[in-house]
Order: C-alpha cells, then sequence, then structure tokens
C-alpha cells in the first residue's frame, strides 16, 4: 500500500482525461444496456402511492410533472403497492383528462366517486384505481390498458369521446409519441390501421440512449421521486387556480373536424379498429365502454355544433357509428353524452365539475351490476 | 448565480488565470475589468425603467466615494488610480453603449438608457469625489458608514423599499400600483456594504493600508464574490492581489475539487431538495407533524447545500485567481452547541459582526461602563450582547419580523448555552467518563443543536408571524 509520502502526484489534467474517460464508458454502458430506472421507486415504500398518474406542468404548484417513462408512472400509483385481496374486485378506469380529473381532487374524480361508494359487485368488495391520463387518443388507452393488466383487474371502465378518435391524434400523444417500441409493438401485434414509422413516433437515436441523451429523463425519475415527498405531505397533486377560463359556449360556425367535412366523411378515417384491440388486451376482463359526457352549448352556433370540440353532425355519425359497433360485438357500453347539464363543465366541454363527476359516477354505477351477469 | 452564469466565470477565472498567471499588473487590470462587468451582467431585470442599468453603476459610484474616503492624501494623485478610474468609466459608457447593438443587450438585464445620460450623474460623481478629496473632515467617515447603513436598511425593509419604488415608478412616469419592494433588487449590495463599512471603520481606527483605486474596486466587487460573499478583509484580498499568482499542481487541484464539490452541492443537492423544502406554499398545505419534519429537515440542508456549495464554487474559482479567501462553513450542522455552531455558519459574516460590534461593544461594557453609576450584571450583559448581535444578524437579512425574531430565537439560544454550559460542563465531564459515554454526550449535543437551528429556520424561511406559528403548531402535533 502507498503511504501518502510515497504516492505519485496526481497531474490535474491526467485526472480529468480518466474523468472523462470514464464518463464515456458509463455513457456507452447505459446506450448498450438501458438500465430501467423506472422499476426503482419510493412511491408505496418511502411516501404513499399518487391515486392518478404523475402529470402536471408547474411542479413548483402542483407537486406533479409530466413524464414519459411508464414503468415510473405505474410504480408510483397506490396501486402498485396494492396487492389484490381475495375479496377485492378491482376496477380499473382509463380514459382522457375528464377520468384523470382536471381540477378535481383524486376523491371527485369518477374513480374517486365509485371508489367512495364501497360497491358490492359479484359478490366482492369494488376498489377502483383511476388510470386515466389527460391525452386524447386510443392508442395512448391501449398503451395504459396493456400494462394495466399486470394489475389483475376484473373490470375495465373505458371513457372515451370522439376526440379520442381521429388519425392524426393516436400517436401524437406525447405519451405514445415517447415510447415509439410500445406503439410499434402494439401496431404490429393487432394490427392497427397506424403507420408504424410515423414521423411523430420519437426515434431516440444512438447518442439520446446514453446518460447525457437521458439526461432530462433521468432528471425527470428524480424529480419524481422527490415530489413523492410533497405528495405525501399534502395530498396535492394538482394545481387548483382560484379563477379558470371556463368552456367555450359562444362557438364558431366552422363545420369541419380534423379535415372531415360532411361531404367527406368515412368511418375508416376515425380510429374504430382500435377499440377492438382494447378488447383484445383486455381477454376474458370485461370492459364497461362509456362515451363520456360532454358539454351541450346553447350559444352562438349552437345549432351547428355542440361545443367547441365537435360540429354537430360529426358527433352524431360518431354516436351512431359507436352504438352500432357496440351492438354488432356485443360490447357493454353506456352513452353519457348528454347525462351532464351544461352548468357542471368546467374549463373543457369534457371536464366535469365534481357535482358532474358525482352524476356520472351514479349511473355507472347503476350499470355496474350488469356486468356480474 | 445560474449554472451558466456560474460555468462563465469559472471559464472566466481559468483564462484569467491562465492569461495573467505571474503578471501582477495584467492580472489586476483583468480582474477589475471582469468585476465591473459582473456588477452589470448579473444584476437582475427590475421593472422601473433603467434601474437595472443605475443600480450597477450607483454601486461603482458609491464603491468610488469609498475609496476616496479612505485613500490616504498621497494616494489620490498617483497614475494608477487615473488609469484605473478611466477603465471603470469607459466600462460603464461600454454597458450604456451595448444599447446600440441590434440584438438584446448582452451585458445588462434590459436597454441600458441613452449614453448621454451618464453625464450628469459622472459630474456629480466628480464633483463629489473632488470634494471629499479636498475637504475631508473626520465626521465624513462617520455619515459614510451611517449612509450605507441607511442604504441597507432600505433595500432590505419591504416597506421603505416599496415607498422607494413608488417614488421612483412615479418619477418614471410609470404605474404606482404594482410598487413593491422586490423592485430593489440590488445585486449584491448587503456584501458590498459590509466590505465597504469594513474599509472606513479601519480607516477611522487608522488600520486601513494604503489602497489603490484599482484594488479597492476590485476587492469590494470581485466577481466570483460579487453575489454572496465571503467577506474577505481588504488587507488579506490585497495581499493576494499584489503577490503573483502561482497556480501549481496542488493548487489546481484544490481549486478543481472545490469547484465541482460546489456544483454538486449547489446544483445538484440543494436544488433537488428546494423542491421539497419548507416554504410559504406547504406549510399551509402540509398534513401531520411527520411530513412537516421532512420539509423542515429539506429545507436545513438545501440552505446548507445551497450557500457553502455557493462558497465551495467561489474559493475554488479565486484559487484559480490567485486568491485564498475566508471559508464560511466548516461542518455547522456538526457542532455539540450553538456556539460552535455560529463558529463555522457564515463565518466571514459573524467574524464581520465580531470584528465591529460584538467585541468593541463587549469592551465598552467591560470596561466605560464600570465608570457608570449603573453596572449591568454580567449574565444582563452576556444576555444583551448575544441578543443584539443576532438580532443585527438577522436585521442584515431583511428588516421584518421574522429575521427579527431569527435573531432573537439564536441569540436568547446563545445566552442559554453560555449560562448552562457553565453550570453543566463540570458535571458532564465527570459523568462522561468512558469513551461511550462522550460520544453520547457529543451526540446529543449535535442532535440538539441541529434541531434548535433547523426550528430556527421556520422564522427565516417563512415570510410571517402567522403561518411561522401554524407551522410550529403542526411541528408539534396540535394541528393539521
Amino acid at each position: 500500500m502507498k503511504t501518502p509520502e510515497t504516492a505519485p502526484p496526481i497531474h490535474p489534467l491526467r485526472l480529468l482525461g480518466k474523468a472523462l474517460l470514464w464518463f464515456v464508458i458509463f455513457n456507452l454502458l447505459a446506450a448498450a444496456v438501458p438500465p430501467d430506472l423506472g422499476q426503482i421507486s419510493g412511491y408505496n415504500l418511502l411516501y404513499p402511492g399518487r391515486q392518478r398518474f404523475p402529470f402536471g406542468e408547474n411542479p413548483g404548484q402542483s407537486y406533479n410533472l409530466s413524464l414519459f417513462d411508464l414503468n415510473a408512472m405505474f410504480k408510483s400509483l397506490a396501486l402498485d403497492g396494492t396487492p389484490k385481496a381475495a375479496n377485492e374486485f378491482r376496477i380499473l378506469t382509463i380514459g382522457d383528462s375528464a377520468v384523470w380529473g382536471t381540477l378535481l381532487t383524486p376523491g371527485q374524480t369518477l374513480a374517486g366517486n365509485l371508489d367512495a361508494r364501497g360497491l358490492a359487485l359479484c359478490g366482492k368488495q369494488a376498489r377502483v384505481y383511476n388510470l386515466g391520463y389527460p391525452s386524447l387518443s386510443l392508442a395512448k388507452d391501449l398503451i395504459l390498458l396493456q400494462q394495466g393488466m399486470s394489475y389483475h383487474p376484473d373490470l375495465i371502465i373505458w371513457l372515451t369521446t370522439l376526440e379520442a378518435f381521429p388519425q392524426d391524434k393516436q400517436l401524437s400523444s406525447p405519451l405514445v409519441a415517447n415510447n415509439p417500441a410500445r406503439a410499434r409493438a402494439l401496431i404490429s401485434q393487432y394490427g392497427l390501421a397506424l403507420n408504424p414509422r410515423d414521423p411523430a413516433l420519437v426515434e431516440p437515436g444512438w447518442l439520446d440512449r446514453t446518460i447525457f441523451g437521458q439526461r432530462q429523463a433521468l432528471m425527470n425519475w428524480v424529480r419524481l421521486q422527490l415530489l413523492g415527498v410533497l405528495w405525501g405531505a399534502t395530498g396535492i397533486d394538482q394545481y387548483y387556480p382560484v379563477r379558470y377560463q371556463p368552456a367555450a359556449v359562444q362557438l364558431s360556425a366552422d363545420q369541419s373536424y380534423h379535415a372531415l367535412t360532411p361531404a367527406n366523411f368515412e368511418p375508416g378515417k376515425l380510429a374504430f379498429d382500435l377499440l377492438p384491440a382494447g378488447y383484445a388486451i383486455a381477454g376474458a376482463t370485461p370492459i364497461l365502454l362509456v362515451n363520456e359526457p360532454m358539454l351541450i352549448s346553447s350559444g352562438a352556433n349552437s345549432d351547428l355544433r355542440y361545443n367547441f370540440f365537435y360540429p354537430r353532425w360529426v358527433y352524431d355519425r360518431y354516436r351512431a357509428l359507436l352504438a352500432e359497433t357496440a351492438r354488432a360485438r356485443d360490447w357493454q357500453s353506456l352513452d353519457a353524452w348528454n347525462l351532464v347539464p351544461a352548468s357542471e363543465f368546467t374549463n373543457s366541454a369534457i371536464h366535469l365539475t365534481p357535482k358532474g363527476e358525482a352524476l356520472l359516477a351514479d349511473r355507472i354505477a347503476a350499470a355496474l351490476p350488469g356486468i356480474c351477469r | 448565480m445560474t449554472l451558466a452564469q456560474t460555468l462563465t466565470f469559472a471559464g472566466l477565472a481559468l483564462l484569467g488565470g491562465w492569461l495573467t498567471n505571474t503578471r501582477s499588473r495584467a492580472r489586476a487590470y483583468f480582474l477589475l475589468t471582469a468585476s465591473v462587468l459582473a456588477v452589470f451582467w448579473l444584476q437582475p431585470a427590475l421593472p422601473i425603467r433603467y434601474l437595472d442599468f443605475w443600480l450597477p453603476c450607483a454601486t461603482l459610484a458609491i464603491v468610488w466615494l469609498s475609496w476616496a474616503l479612505t485613500a490616504a492624501p498621497g494616494q489620490r494623485a498617483v497614475r494608477e488610480n487615473w488609469l484605473s478610474g478611466g477603465l471603470v468609466c469607459a466600462l460603464i459608457l461600454l454597458a450604456a453603449l451595448t444599447r446600440l447593438l441590434p440584438f438584446d443587450s448582452i451585458l445588462t438585464a434590459s436597454t441600458p438608457p441613452q449614453a448621454w445620460e451618464l453625464i450628469l450623474p459622472a459630474g456629480l460623481l466628480a464633483l463629489a469625489v473632488f470634494a471629499l478629496t479636498r475637504w475631508r473632515r473626520g465626521w465624513f467617515l462617520t455619515a459614510g458608514i451611517a449612509a450605507l447603513i441607511g442604504l441597507l436598511i432600505l433595500q432590505k425593509s419591504p416597506q421603505l423599499g416599496a415607498a422607494a419604488s413608488l417614488f421612483l415608478r412615479a418619477a418614471n412616469g410609470q404605474a404606482v400600483g404594482p410598487a413593491s419592494g422586490l423592485d430593489l433588487r440590488w445585486l449584491g449590495f448587503s456584501y458590498i456594504a459590509f466590505r465597504l463599512i469594513h474599509s472606513l471603520r479601519d480607516r477611522q481606527a487608522g488600520r486601513l493600508k494604503d489602497v489603490s483605486l484599482g484594488e479597492y474596486f476590485t476587492y469590494v466587487i470581485f466577481f466570483p464574490a460579487l453575489t454572496a460573499g465571503p467577506i474577505d478583509r481588504i488587507d488579506n484580498f490585497t495581499k493576494h492581489l499584489r503577490a503573483p499568482a502561482v497556480l501549481d499542481r496542488e493548487q489546481q487541484l484544490r481549486a478543481g475539487r472545490r469547484f465541482f464539490v460546489g456544483l454538486f452541492k449547489k446544483y445538484v443537492l440543494a436544488d433537488s431538495l428546494a423542491l421539497i423544502a419548507m416554504n410559504s406554499t406547504n406549510a399551509l398545505q402540509v398534513r401531520g407533524a411527520g411530513w412537516a419534519w421532512v420539509l423542515l429537515y429539506a429545507y436545513t440542508l438545501q440552505i446548507y447545500f445551497d450557500f457553502s456549495g455557493y462558497t465551495d464554487i467561489v474559493i475554488g474559482m479565486a484559487l484559480v485567481l490567485g486568491f485564498n479567501l475566508p471559508e464560511n462553513f466548516n461542518a455547522p450542522y456538526r457542532q455539540p452547541n450553538l456556539t460552535q455552531f455560529w463558529n463555522n455558519w457564515h463565518i466571514s459574516l459573524t467574524q464581520w459582526f465580531r470584528a465591529y460590534y460584538f467585541n468593541p461593544l463587549n469592551r465598552w461594557l467591560r470596561t466605560e461602563s464600570t465608570h457608570a453609576k449603573i453596572q449591568l450584571p454580567t449574565p444582563l450583559q452576556v444576555l444583551f450582547l448575544q441578543v443584539s448581535t443576532m438580532l443585527l444578524i438577522g436585521l442584515w437579512h431583511g428588516v421584518t419580523l421574522n429575521f427579527v425574531l431569527w435573531g432573537v430565537w439564536h441569540g436568547l439560544g446563545l445566552f442559554a448555552h453560555n449560562r448552562w454550559s457553565g453550570f453543566i460542563k463540570p458535571r458532564a465531564e465527570a459523568w462522561a467518563d468512558t469513551p461511550l459515554k462522550k460520544n453520547l454526550l457529543n451526540v446529543s449535543g449535535v442532535l440538539a443543536t441541529f434541531h434548535f437551528v433547523a426550528l430556527g429556520w421556520v422564522f427565516f424561511a417563512l415570510p410571517g408571524i402567522a403561518i411561522s406559528a401554524h407551522f410550529f403548531q403542526i411541528l408539534l402535533g396540535f394541528n393539521g
């Protein structure tokens, strides 16, 4: 062993060179064998799991953030840390921001509402978990459903709306675009009419797979873990502004919808083929397909449009197609499109107030016993 | 400072250290240039028009006036001072002329005013410097110190700051509604003022050695230490400034280690902890005592890693430039009592207060007051000294009731330790007759001190009494 007196002097440049070499080696290793950091989580261990997926733009106020690491996202959920009891009837709700619960506390969401009812279903105690995520895309729902199936649900409540159906929205959802391998696997496994080489899919280059290229993802993982402390400490996972812009009720006279017009509309331009893929993923697990409530405006041009999203003609055709598909395939479905009065929407034509959410939960709860039959 | 600013400064320090390694004169002008430009570059944008240009100018003017007050008569007309003065003027003019660039200013936070608007203030400054050098009186130094303290109070008091903002906004023809004390964020002024007061007070006491204008400028606004210290002594600083900077292998390694450790502490540990540290928002949201303690511990560690990390970065950069700046932190959270904590936390600030407040007052209380008819008993003297010193340190951070409470908290803690240790020390030493007991005693002292300091941060970090009381209730399990 060298004593300090006999140790050779350290040359600063040589030291820097060695540090650089190790940095390069670690980066190459990380690119060759990407570590799955998402599997490591402090949630359900150091602090409680979240009631819904991490999502948010302002961590300082919402104690939440958006990231694309699906494993890390699932690991942060209370669902991940809750072993299924023998008498548990496990229900997963999937869908968009209306299911996730924009402007709602976890307890006010559909899942929170249903769970609080303590429903007994098929002789078991129902427990309802929120797997909604704020973006409108059936492909995104499928990816979450696929991973959600590993939690052995007894029922899936899949809420959707027309805005999740346009072909151009399927792969551009950030969660899908940033998980290109999963998106491609889905396309090939279920023969979806989506382009696996769609430029919307973010293909990481060699450099992007190194630690240096993954620095943002790494930082997001660290922040997700740290924000778990604030989630545990406050129970807050969303910023609730005192005031917000209410959903538009004075509408434009524009009748087009994602380049569709009454003249060129074809059912094939909506991604109805993704619905059977969902049922295939669920396998023997039943799905209750819900056409979610939307704002029916009575302002300017409400004779032409229902709301900001939908011209009346396209939404009516979509509803008819959805009902027809469900009937033809014998799917359990619920059309709640006009269930909630206009006064119970918040900042979007699909975001409900707590009262609106309770109305929807009443309707769904009433339909649930039919699942057991 | 942002990471980009820190790395820019590190690059600048490396360049300066390499270019001017053994050339003292070149190094002096390099440091003066970099420091003057840094005063403009680091000043954050302010909502009052042109204030983010005028405040750096005011900093430089105040430094110049302070030099005129402190310089020995023989020093003032030296050619070197004219060169340094000319360089500072040219750099201010350069900052003003960046207005003419076709893109956003790279040197100032927002577009500077027209260059001709500098003429009147420059003329007034020249007159003031001339007057000070021609008709200097002994009370000028006292007036200078008082003026600096007045400016500090103005900058640190939210109410006075808001009033000043109101006045400046009205004078500028801007909306007065949003006036706030934050409108007067004057980069590094707390540290600048303390360096200046140190030099003025040392001149009063006849301790200040001759310092040229360039050296004085560089000492006060030395770019690595501009924003958050440490507060060096002028004689120590000029000793290094005048000696050739020898950056040998040892020095390079030491500098590199301090810099990288500092970067990690500040931008990885402190910035991560900042996400979960106690603040005015989560203090009202936290549910339960356990979580409140977690937030408090996070803040306690964050403030240490942030400040000590910054100090490491500064010391590392200064080493490259040939300066041995004083240490500011020496494992403060590992100290067994509060007195030791304050000997190892923000050392350069506490030494400043010790030199210019605590020791003189202590001497006065022990000597002068003995001639007075009413003499304070020793415990009361200690209480007054400890509490008033800590109160002033609190007020240095901000003229608010919460900083007063933070100062009083520590002042009373130091007094209690002073009294307690006299009583307990012999008994504790008698009890701790084995290494295990000694360790136990030390560990319990460290834990007690750490928690006392941590609880004090509640006053420091939160903006008002009500929210602090609320958070204390949660910590103690009475609320939430």
